[in-house]
């Protein structure tokens, strides 16, 4: 697969048809695979496609003003649905993008392996439904359930919504019920859940990694980043700071995070941030009808759009 | 009379509409608790969803929202996005453990004056019952 990659992206580095390719590459240790930019055909050595590369390159393709070439992406189908939303709001150019759709069985998850005293990984093979890991200290099987990325766990479509050529083939849209976390947090009470978000976004550090790795935070000045607006940096400081940046990021994704699970991910702290905007795609979803954002780049957005009977925000208390 | 500072109520009203239903309220010499305090804005679709948790972080109690009927827009159709944006927020909100009481939303007209005192008791009654709100409080912002 990786070979089968690689000789595609050569063939389009050295033909001119792009001059720069996105992709991942190896850092220093087996697992550590991070996003890469590749300019010459002799650089694709480094070139990798594995089981950890979850990273999604799609907030890579952002355009900068003054740097029109065009670039070739490697993308997995999550990080299809994340391009298709990037371009309908302007943010890409799709003349300037070649993709290069990947087949995605779900990425493995090194913190994963680590907490079930899997350390000093050299190797990783998967066979079916089980991993076979080779470390400094021998030779382990798994299940791959236990180490898929929490992303990945609960993947909502195999299927790649964009793309100029796919290596491999297309998967399907998945049926797993990607709102079990959501709805156990639902069933607890107004105390508990209180409980629960303290004890999570109270880790926060704010070293924005998530706003960082979200393919939907494009803005070129973020409202956290105004220093006019008493928030930046704070949250170190005071508990409010941290309910307000995560209440407020989940809010403006809303309707256009297409859950690629890149902050729960990224974050440092272990914080299940996905759990805030998957709230919100649940209630889009229940409020006013199943709405996916990036599916496709002409269905009109949730929060810019409106019926004449939408129910009142009084279903809140009702409801649960 | 002793005035009560507490609990502090913030309330976001509509140029167009609820804000004369508050001065049709006070012509009519309708009592409604001297502890709201209202927000003129150009319309409900102007209250920023950070404009409602920046009410709690300065220490209100309650925040109440008030528009144009659906269909009454001075703009004719901010209210309808704005009800969208609210109720996501105010799900949010109960999601982050916050009393569903604490934020409401009402649609209150013009000619509506004994509407608005009677939706700003109610109110006041049953964040009155809930007592402060220490979840979205900013201790920094403590006088």
């Amino acid at each position: 697969m990786q070979e089968m990659i690689k000789s595609k992206l050569a063939e389009l580095l050295s033909t001119g048809a792009v001059t720069k390719v996105i992709g991942w590459k190896r850092g220093e240790n087996f697992y550590d695979v991070s996003p890469a930019a590749f300019e010459s055909v002799e650089s694709l050595a480094d070139f990798v496609y594995d089981d950890f590369c979850g990273a999604n390159l799609s907030k890579f393709l952002v355009k900068e003003p003054g740097k029109e070439s065009k670039v070739a992406v490697v993308l997995k189908p999550c990080d299809t649905f994340s391009l298709n939303q990037l371009i309908k709001e302007n943010r890409v150019n799709r003349e300037n993008i070649f993709v290069l759709g990947v087949p995605c069985e779900g990425k493995l998850s090194e913190e994963k392996m680590r907490v079930m005293g899997i350390v000093g990984l050299t190797g990783c093979k998967v066979e079916g439904d089980k991993v076979t890991v080779e470390t400094l200290y021998g030779t382990e099987t798994l299940d791959k359930n236990d180490v898929l990325l929490t992303k990945c766990a609960t993947c909502h479509s195999k299927k790649h919504v964009i793309f100029d050529e796919l290596i491999g083939e297309t998967g399907e849209d998945s049926d797993v019920d990607r709102f079990v976390g959501v709805a156990e947090l639902e069933a607890m009470s107004e105390d508990e859940r209180y409980e629960f978000w303290r004890n999570e976004l109270s880790r926060c550090i704010r070293c924005n990694a998530c706003r960082n790795a979200c393919p939907a935070c494009t803005c070129e000045k973020c409202v956290f980043d105004n220093d006019a607006s008493g928030v930046a940096a704070k949250s170190n400081a005071n508990s409010f700071e941290e309910n307000m940046f995560h209440i407020i990021r989940a809010y403006h994704v809303a309707g256009r995070c297409t859950d690629c699970g890149e902050c729960s991910r990224v974050c440092p702290q272990h914080i299940p941030l996905h759990l805030l905007n998957r709230k919100f795609i649940k209630d889009i979803n229940t409020f006013y009808g199943d709405f996916q954002a990036g599916a496709d780049a002409e269905s009109e957005h949730p929060l810019v759009h409106f019926t004449e009977n939408d129910p009142e925000p009084s279903i809140v208390k009702e409801g649960k | 009379m002793q005035i009560e500072k507490k609990p502090l109520i913030v309330a976001f009203c509509c140029n167009w509409c609820s804000y004369a239903g508050a001065d049709l309220a006070g012509t009519n010499r309708l009592n409604y608790p001297a502890n709201v305090k209202i927000i003129r804005v150009p319309c409900s679709c102007r209250v920023n969803p950070l404009f409602i948790l920046k009410a709690f972080q300065r220490g209100a109690d309650g925040v109440i929202i008030c528009g144009c009927h659906p269909g009454d827009c001075h703009y004719t159709t901010g209210n309808y996005y704005a009800r969208r944006r609210i109720t996501l927020l105010f799900s949010m909100l109960s999601y982050l453990g916050i009393e569903k009481n604490r934020v409401r939303l009402e649609w209150v007209s013009a000619a509506e004056g004994a509407k608005f005192a009677a939706t700003m008791q109610s109110f006041a009654e049953e964040i009155a019952e809930l007592g402060e709100c220490k979840r979205l409080e900013d201790l920094r912002c403590k006088k």
